[in-house]
């Protein structure tokens, strides 16, 4: 229990080792423990980030999904739509090019007939100057009856 | 039995002592010195007869070399340290800096850059000191007896000039700060215009001898308090190892593990505690609230 120089000593000691502590312990570990905590609080931040990014990545792949979807069934319409006009169309084509070739047709059979009869007529006309010449086993001036003759045929 | 029991106990409670033992004294085998010289004491009488000019060789030897211990972890993981993955050396020196860290920051609202320093400091030597005294009571002292030393504390602590020499100079820088923050004229009046004042100028030069008498008392009473808490606990705890040291051997364990499981928490608490009193006594020196 005596009160000695160890006192002094170790009060000497004891201020060294504070002051060694102060300035080759304390701060490199405190600057190590606040840039870890920066890294941590930026890579978390970073993470934040990422995550926003992504949720803005997956909104606008929807959205651009949705407007191709759009694009695709405004483009299918259209085609659709075309396509009917252009059947409608044909349809049309067709059906004036029936009418056309059916009108063709009956002119054509119209002139036939006219021709058939006009030379049914002729001919009737002259079978029947050739019965009447055989009835009347005379011949007939034709030009004497020609009136006769054509309003037969024209009953014919 | 008994001769040799306090024989024993007072051997285990002799410190290494160096010192200067002055002219024409007497020594314990009969010599006697011609002139005043430095040297190692024989016994506890020499040893006391040095006075003041002698030096605990074993305490402040163990006390350097732990406080040089704890410096040489802390600077090599300091060294190391780095912001990514800490290792096992750093994570450990991480938790006790975070934690010491956290106590200043809870008590001490000031800005500066000694406390945390200072209380960790306070803190690992302390408690490395302390620790000593979990080594069995006999190894160390056997050991450098057989070495040829006589004697050997190898508690730091239990030594109040250990003790004393950390609180005071826990006591020096209250004064310093003291002085720094709140001026001479503000030291002096918080010594002497509290508690109690008046309006009264009379009535309040009346009042400054008891106020003075009241904080010089509580001012003086820390650094002792600081000192004597440490120094009384160890001491204790040592004793009572020694007393159990004294039991037939194969008896020894059943008192001595107990102990020691039990001391692991003192010696842990009282390096808390004078940290955390340097703490507060500082952080007061700093508050110029009067």
């Amino acid at each position: 229990m005596n009160i000695n120089l160890t006192m002094i000593g170790q009060a000497i000691a004891f201020f060294i080792f504070v002051v060694f502590c102060m300035k080759y312990v304390w701060p490199p570990i405190m600057a190590a423990l606040q840039e870890r905590q920066k890294k941590i609080a930026d890579g978390l931040a970073a993470s934040d980030r990422a995550a926003r990014d992504l949720e803005l990545a997956q909104e606008k792949s929807a959205q651009e999904l949705r407007e191709a979807k759009q694009q695709a069934a405004a483009l299918i319409e259209q085609a659709n739509k075309r396509a009917a006009q252009i059947v409608e169309a044909s349809k049309d084509d067709a059906r004036k090019e029936g009418q056309k070739l059916i009108e063709q047709a009956k002119a054509e059979i119209e002139q036939e007939r006219n021709q058939a009869r006009d030379a049914l007529r002729a001919e009737i006309a002259a079978i029947a100057v050739a019965g009447a010449e055989k009835i009347l086993e005379t011949s007939v001036d034709a030009s004497k009856h020609n009136e006769m003759l054509e309003k037969l045929a024209a009953e014919l | 039995m008994a001769g040799s029991a306090s024989e024993y106990i007072q051997h285990h409670l002799q410190n290494l002592t160096y010192g200067k033992l002055p002219a024409g004294y007497e020594r314990a085998d009969g010599s006697v010195v011609e002139e005043a010289t430095w040297t190692l004491a024989r016994n506890g009488q020499e040893a006391s007869d040095m006075g003041f000019w002698a030096l605990h060789i074993d305490s402040l030897g163990w006390a350097v070399g732990l406080g040089v211990l704890f410096l040489f972890l802390f600077r090599m993981a300091a060294k190391r340290a780095t912001s990514d993955q800490p290792g096992g050396l750093q994570n450990f020196v991480e938790v006790m800096v975070e934690f010491v860290d956290n106590s200043v920051k809870e008590t001490f609202h000031g800005k500066n850059k000694v406390i945390a320093p200072l209380a960790l400091t306070i803190f690992c030597w302390i408690f490395l000191m302390n620790l000593m005294d979990l080594v069995p009571v006999d190894f160390l002292p056997q050991l450098f007896h057989l070495m040829g030393l006589e004697y050997m504390k190898v508690v730091p602590t239990t030594d109040v000039n250990v003790t004393l020499g950390m609180s005071l100079s826990v006591f020096a820088l209250i004064i310093y700060y003291s002085l720094k923050v709140k001026g001479v004229g503000g030291f002096l009046g918080e010594l002497t215009l509290h508690p109690f004042s008046s309006d009264n100028l009379f009535l309040k030069i009346l009042l400054v001898p008891v106020n003075l008498l009241l904080e010089g008392v509580s001012l003086i009473a820390k650094p002792i308090s600081l000192a004597l808490r440490l120094f009384g606990n160890l001491y204790a705890g040592e004793l009572i190892f020694i007393l159990i040291a004294l039991l037939p051997l194969w008896a020894q364990w059943t008192l001595s593990v107990p102990w020691a499981i039990f001391h692991i928490l003192v010696i842990t608490l009282q390096a808390f505690i004078f940290m955390m009193l340097t703490i507060v006594y500082l952080s007061m020196a700093h508050e110029d609230s009067h």
